[in-house]
């Protein structure tokens, strides 16, 4: 029995450092999925302060840049708005349900992101507080940009689209035949559009939206552009399609999120539909 | 280790967070190259600082740098692996066991060449284990190691820069 302990104690250091590596995959692991550890991540109240200071400094210098984009941006929604507004001679009209608007919008602050990773993250200025909710769409006027992922009292932490674990569910505008986005992880400029069936005829500056399947984005919203064509290598019966992505990753400041308030109910309806296997 | 000793190298540890926090967050040369700068605090302790003692610290120090880089884990397990291999790494690079023990392996002490031969392994072990963390489920392989052999060469060039400008020769740190 002693010389166990002997043994043991002889190897510590090595003992010492297995656990420490077990530890830190443990928080990688528990870490990636979109549950867990919400408590170590950037939307922590002391790392999020200092992350807003340093945002704060960058931003500056990108300020003029932002105001131009919002301000054609006003003017493109003011446009719209002068449309919707009902005429004094109409009828008034009952709105029901089918008319209600139906998603929920919030805007934000990037305060902290990453582009050069496999896995990236961005981080927000609006919280809990603000009535974000883990699971929203996040995009800005350029593109879809990610999705939050955990939620603190005053910050929010998103994927970026740009992080190989999100998968978003997109249409091609001409067709109409969907497939969903996803990254692989090496060109920051470009994304996958997978399972587009091989019959399919799609061309090179096809437009890509978001489908409104997955009920998290609204319909219509842009993704990119299709940059180029070919046939899967590794499955034959879907089409490898590269998107050239419409939202500039590296100079992200403003975004909006969205949230679809029926999404609850859609989604636990879908999940019961599907036959049970077992 | 000596109190005044102990008070310059947290000082140094602290100063090289804050530079990698602040000014190599988003910082990838031709998106290949990562500077992982704050590893030269890890480097340049003595080797009185057994390797347990510098396993702790570097778990921590990585996790510090993890909080802020929202890749969670990654730099910890990294560090943690850098740490348990530098005094062994240390013995076998040194020329025919000319190994001391209070030797700081800083560039001033144990000269330029035998300084790489030292740093750059190591250096190339951390940025491995971080990407493959990174790369986890891609399947990709060569990126992986492109981005490693540039990211420890890259990293190499800071701290051999760092030293030369802020070092006082022949004294360790300033």
């Amino acid at each position: 029995m002693l010389r166990i302990f002997e043994f043991l104690y002889k190897i510590r250091t090595f003992l010492l450092f297995v656990l420490l590596e077990f530890l830190a995959v443990w928080i990688i692991v528990s870490n990636n999925s979109p549950q867990g550890a919400a408590f170590f991540n950037s939307s922590n109240a002391w790392t999020g302060k200092a992350l807003e200071k340093q945002a704060e400094v960058v931003q500056f210098f990108s300020l003029a840049e932002a105001n131009a984009s919002l301000n054609s941006e006003n003017a493109l929604i003011k446009q719209k708005l002068l449309g919707l507004q009902a005429q004094p001679d109409s009828l008034p009209l009952q709105v029901d349900s089918l008319l209600e608007a139906k998603y929920k919008f919030i805007g934000a602050r990037v305060i902290a992101n990453s582009l050069r990773l496999s896995q990236n993250y961005i981080t927000l200025n609006k919280g809990e507080k603000d009535g974000v909710k883990p699971g929203m769409g996040v995009f800005n006027s350029q593109g879809v940009v990610g999705r939050i992922k955990s939620v603190s009292k005053n910050y929010a932490v998103a994927f970026s689209l740009l992080n190989t674990s999100l998968l978003l569910s997109a249409k091609i505008k001409t067709s109409d035949v969907f497939g969903s986005i996803q990254w692989d992880g090496t060109n920051s400029l470009e994304a996958q559009l997978l399972y587009v069936p091989r019959h399919v005829t799609v061309s090179k500056g096809d437009t890509i939206l978001t489908s409104g399947f997955n009920a998290i984005f609204p319909e219509g919203i842009l993704i990119g552009k299709i940059s180029n064509v070919a046939v899967n290598q590794k499955d034959p019966n879907y089409l490898a399609l590269t998107v050239q992505l419409s939202a500039d990753f590296s100079r992200l400041t403003y975004v909006y999120l969205v949230e679809n308030p029926a999404f609850q109910e859609l989604d636990s309806l879908q999940n019961q539909s599907v036959l049970p296997n077992d | 280790m000596t109190s005044r000793n102990i008070i310059s190298y947290s000082f140094l540890i602290l100063t090289l967070v804050v530079v990698q926090l602040l000014f190599l967050k988003n910082l990838a040369v031709f998106g290949q190259a990562f500077g992982f700068l704050y590893l030269l605090g890890l480097l340049v302790l003595p080797s009185t600082l057994r390797t347990i003692p510098l396993m702790i610290l570097a778990f921590f120090l990585g996790l510090s740098i993890d909080l802020f880089f929202q890749t969670l884990g990654m730099h910890t397990a990294a560090a943690t692996c850098f740490a348990f291999f530098k005094h062994i790494w240390l013995k076998i690079s040194s020329p025919s066991g000319s190994y001391e023990e209070s030797e700081e392996p800083t560039l001033s002490q144990i000269g330029l060449v035998r300084y790489v031969s030292f740093a750059l392994p190591l250096l190339f072990l951390y940025s491995l284990v971080f990407f493959m963390a990174d790369h986890w489920g891609t399947g990709s392989f060569i990126p992986v190691i492109s981005k490693s052999f540039f990211s420890s060469v890259f990293t190499l060039f800071l701290t051999i820069l760092v030293q030369l400008l802020f070092f006082k020769r022949k004294r360790g740190i300033s």
